[in-house]
Formats: C-alpha cells, structure tokens, sequence
C-alpha cells in the first residue's frame, strides 16, 4: 500500500519538475521547486514506513525547516535584489 | 480493530495521492503563475494533511505519531508563509494577474469564435 501512495507522490514530483524545467517566469520555477521539497518531505516520511523504519521523519522534519528557508531566501532575493536588505518593508528597496 | 484502522488509513492515503495528484496537474495546466499557485496548495494542504494523517492511523499512540503532527503543523504554518512571499514577490516586480474569462486570451472579451 506504501508503494501505491510513493508512486503517487513520485508522479507529483515528475509534474513539478516538469513545471521547473518548462516555467515561463521564474516564479513558475521557485513555486514548482516549493512544492517538489514538500513533496520530498512526504516521501522521506512514507519510505520511513514503506521500509520499516520511522527514524527517517526526524529527515524529512530538518528538511521541511531546510526547504522553507531555502523558498524564503530566494524569494527575497528576487524581490529585494540582494540579501542584505532589511526585512519589513512592504515596498521593494529603491537603489 | 486492525483491519479497521489498515482500512481507514488506505482510505486517507489513496485519497491524499489522489488530491497530491491532481494539485501537480493543475500546476501543468493552469495558465499563469497565480493560478499555478492553487495547484500547489491543493497539494500542500489536502495532500500532505491526508497522506500525513493516514501516516499517523498507522503509527498508532507513539513518537512517531509526535513527530508526524510536528511536520504537519510545520507544513500548515510554513506553505502559506510561502506562497504569500512568492505573489507578493511576483506582484512587486511586475508579473501581472491573468485576466479574463478562462478559454479567452488576455485581450479577448469576446465569445469564442467556432
């Protein structure tokens, strides 16, 4: 049944990564690369179970942190144009 | 008892797959950045909560039911936190909404021509 649901959510990554790879913008490609790492924490947690050992979810619960700061990071690069901008401010820094 | 609960979990994964699915199709096929963005919170939302939650119907009273509500409360904060910085990212530097009716191109008002 494990191997059902992993497959499921393999096809969901081949679409996202599909959706990476073709994106028009480049907020396509950081909104598909979003939701591959979700993806990705879902798979860690149910191969946790689909081979017998549920120590992998402290795995995939690092990379779910990881991939969050990873999207925010980028973001932020993209709309303030560097990193060393000071965060909230609603306007993007005039330079 | 077992055999319940297997049945209640399969029920929550197959349909968790399935939402997980549909959410990375809509994000092939729908036309813009901001539609694409409810394709990937059908996955986020309803995919991950029911895969998640068919996980921990499997994993009974144990840590690892712990640790499972841990990385869906995460995944719950963290998704939307997300998907708000990319429009409003997106909107800043200028990626304009799609709009219309849908089958219409940007600039097409009217029906459509057979």
């Amino acid at each position: 049944m494990f191997i059902a649901v992993t497959a499921a959510i393999l096809i969901t990554m081949a679409l996202a990564l599909t959706r990476a790879l073709l994106g028009p913008t480049v907020y396509d490609r950081v909104l598909a690369v979003n939701m591959f790492g979700t993806k990705t924490v879902l798979l860690i947690a149910v191969l946790g179970f689909l081979t017998g050992r549920p120590d992998f979810l402290d795995i995939s619960l690092v990379y779910a942190l990881i991939n969050f700061i990873g999207t925010i990071a980028v973001l932020k690069l993209l709309k303030f144009g560097d990193l060393g901008t000071a965060g909230g401010r609603d306007e993007p820094a005039e330079d | 008892m077992e055999t319940a609960l297997d049945i209640v979990s399969w029920v929550l994964l197959v349909t968790g797959s399935v939402f997980a699915m549909i959410g990375g199709l809509g994000l092939i096929r729908l036309p813009d950045v901001y539609t694409r963005m409810h394709g990937a919170g059908i996955t986020d939302t309803m995919g991950a909560g029911l895969i998640l939650a068919g996980l921990m119907v499997q994993g009974g009273f144990s840590q690892v039911t712990v640790k499972l509500i841990l990385i869906l409360i995460f995944l719950l904060y963290t998704s939307p936190t997300s998907t708000y910085a990319l429009a409003n990212a997106a909107f800043h530097r200028g990626q304009k909404p799609l709009l219309g009716k849908p089958g219409h191109g940007k600039e097409d008002d009217q029906p459509s021509k057979p």
